[in-house]
């Protein structure tokens, strides 16, 4: 990421904007927003995992929401009063982030011989799976308390630090979820410069060809099968981390937050953003995170208003649009709303002219 | 002894359903290798027809046999239309795309069909009316209802109908001969369009059949039925080896034999870790089982491999 000098005002505004995003939110729209804005960053940490999966190695995974899961059972398990451990949140993150990639490497080991859509559908029984053994999990030996879910989990607090509470820093008072605000935005930033730093390395390079033509890949002497599998582990990683996150900041977690619509929707994120570019992925989980949560709050008014009572049931109008958005953009515009800069790079002048002069040279050759 | 035969009986009556339904996915998959992963909700949407259907007639005085005729005549010819257009819209235009792209408008399809069930029929569980005598017999010591026995029956009927379809008929040669080769079959002179819209008709009248046994044997319809039905039938497909007829008929009861005999001793055999709330599981288990250490399924002959 090497700009220009002349970048540097814009990046000095955007920063400032970032920061002083949720109190402009605060004083708009009031203190939910600002919420929805946090699970926006959240989304979009899980939407950029996920987008290394998708995105860059070109494999379907239909159950991502497991490694959420587990990154969020972990934190709940490890720092709540259900198996009365609060152990502090330095280790239990990490061992999140390590064990939702411990995940990923279980399931993807066994499944990596799979073509696309069999992986799909085997993701899928394996994002299921995970949700019935958290919801059964309670009986004989209660460990996830099942589909009540564990609540009363201790809020992200790091030597006498809540994120939990109310802070003053400088006289200003700066509430919980403005401190969560900037917490997430910190590892978003973090892992988006992660993402930044794969694509364009080797192992994105790889990740790359695998996903063009996986045969060509190995015969250029890619190993596939571990270049995959470091796929897995990765977005699985960053699912993790998030999934501790989203424990710590609701403070409850229960199955149903774990299921089948909400790894497609991860997927749609990625997938409406543009598939494979960061800043696309990035706006698919800004705009499917406020859209849904704009309908909610907005088709019952309009229908109150219209037709003076709510005839349709906001939630399911919301993924009712969710549907149709997947299969319009599908037809529309299938590389997605702001897709990879890679093809349009691949197919500029400069590279037909090498693309030109090898072919001239192999129909020389011929005459 | 006679629990072990129960859980028989019950494992046969759910595996003809799943049976039935994974031929609609096998069919479409032997044709255009694609998971149609909407046609779970085709089955939901089948069920919910055949409910309206049997409510309206059923206040009109009708006897029950009749009524259950025309529910499923009504069903079926819904879910004709309905393959045919999700077909048309959300797959046709997509034929030469990349692999992901039709699977991503299917799932998109789904979740459209579902959440319009939703707001047409609700959120809540629908009783579904007796029309089948539901006289219990005792055979063995284990108890099979006329109900089952006649989903059973119909089960076999309508395989046994639809392999002579597939084996002895004109289309049914077509159908073959696209899924051999579609550009060969197009040179031959068959009409291709025509035999992919016709196979997601007859896939989506199987689902109709299927959703209509489901919700007498069970007497209950919900908006969100098809999805775990569909993907265990998928499954079932998968087990039998994927674009194999007879494949999915086996994988079906099969599927259905594993799980109820796995709920039933699942107890027992963990010294009761595991109860049969892990039913579901099951399903799951065994498609990754399959696809590890056979992903041409029991009766594939072909390792599908294309692209």
């Amino acid at each position: 990421m090497r700009f220009g000098a002349k970048f540097r005002p814009v990046f000095a505004v955007l920063a400032a904007a970032l920061l002083l995003l949720p109190f402009a939110i605060d004083a708009l729209f009031g203190h939910g927003w600002v919420r929805i804005a946090d699970f926006a960053l959240l989304y979009i940490m899980l939407a950029l995992g996920l987008n290394i999966v998708v995105g860059y190695a070109g494999l379907l995974d239909l159950g991502y929401i497991a490694f959420f899961a587990v990154g969020a059972y972990n934190y709940a398990l490890l720092s709540s009063p259900q198996l009365g451990l609060h152990w502090p949140v330095w280790v239990v993150l990490p061992l999140g982030a390590l064990l939702a990639c411990v995940f990923g490497v279980l399931l993807g080991a066994p499944t990596l011989k799979l073509r696309g859509d069999y992986l799909a559908i085997v993701t899928l029984g394996f994002g299921e799976i995970i949700r019935i053994f958290m919801n059964n999990l309670n009986a004989p030996v209660n460990i996830t308390n099942g589909p009540q879910g564990i609540s009363m989990i201790d809020p992200v607090q790091t030597g006498g630090f809540s994120f939990g509470t109310a802070h003053r820093l400088f006289g200003i008072e700066i509430p919980s979820v403005h401190l969560y605000y900037y917490l997430f935005l910190a590892f978003t930033l973090l892992v988006v410069f992660v993402s930044r730093r794969l694509e364009n390395s080797r192992i994105g390079r790889a990740w790359m060809a695998i996903r063009e033509d996986e045969v060509a890949a190995e015969a250029m002497g890619i190993d596939t099968r571990n270049v995959k599998l470091l796929a897995f582990a990765i977005g699985a990683t960053f699912g993790g981390i998030s999934g501790g996150l989203f424990a710590g900041f609701q403070g409850f977690i229960s199955p149903e937050s774990f299921g089948l619509m909400e790894s497609i929707m991860i997927l749609c994120m990625v997938v409406l953003g543009g598939m494979g570019n960061i800043w696309g992925v990035v706006l698919g989980g800004v705009l499917l995170t406020l859209l849904p949560e704009a309908f909610r709050h907005g088709a019952g008014p309009v229908q109150q208003a219209l037709f003076g009572k709510s005839i349709i049931d906001p939630e399911s109008l919301r993924m009712l649009m969710f549907g149709l958005a997947l299969v319009l953009v599908m037809l529309w515009r299938p590389a997605g709303l702001w897709p990879s800069t890679q093809r349009r790079r691949e197919l500029t002048d400069e590279d037909d002219d090498v693309v030109k002069q090898e072919q001239d040279t192999v129909y020389d050759s011929n005459k | 002894m006679d629990i072990l035969l129960q859980q028989i009986f019950n494992g046969l009556v759910q595996g003809s359903v799943y049976a039935l339904v994974a031929l609609g996915y096998t069919m479409v998959y032997g044709i255009l290798g694609l998971i149609n992963f909407a046609h779970g909700e085709v089955v939901m949407v089948g069920a919910m027809v055949a409910l309206a259907a049997s409510q309206v007639l059923l206040s009109a005085a009708l006897p029950p046999l009749l009524v259950l005729l025309l529910a499923l005549m009504a069903a079926m010819a819904v879910c004709m239309a309905l393959g045919f257009v999700i077909e048309r819209i959300a797959y046709r235009p997509l034929r030469n795309a990349p692999r992901l792209a039709p699977l991503i408008t299917a799932i998109g399809v789904s979740i459209v069909l579902q959440n319009l069930a939703m707001i047409v029929w609700g959120r809540e569980y629908h009783a579904f009316p007796q029309l089948l005598p539901h006289d219990s017999h005792t055979l063995g010591g284990a108890v099979i209802n006329d109900v089952q026995l006649i989903i059973v029956l119909a089960a076999l009927l309508m395989m046994a109908g639809l392999m002579l379809l597939v084996h002895r008929t004109r289309l049914g040669r077509a159908m073959r001969a696209v899924a051999e080769n579609p550009s060969a079959a197009m040179l031959m002179g068959v009409d291709i369009n025509s035999v992919i819209s016709v196979t997601f008709m007859i896939g989506s009248a199987l689902a109709a059949v299927a959703g209509l046994m489901v919700s007498a044997n069970y007497g209950i319809v919900h908006y969100y039925m098809g999805f775990l039905l569909g993907l265990k039938a998928f499954t079932a497909a998968v087990l039998g080896g994927i674009g194999n007829l007879r494949g999915a008929m086996l994988g079906g009861v099969l599927l259905g034999l594993i799980e109820s005999l796995g709920a039933g001793y699942i107890g027992d055999l963990t010294g009761g870790f595991l109860g049969s709330n892990y039913q579901d599981v099951f399903a799951f288990f065994v498609l990754i089982a399959v696809l590890i250490f056979r992903p041409s399924g029991l009766l594939g002959e072909r390792v599908a491999e294309r692209a």
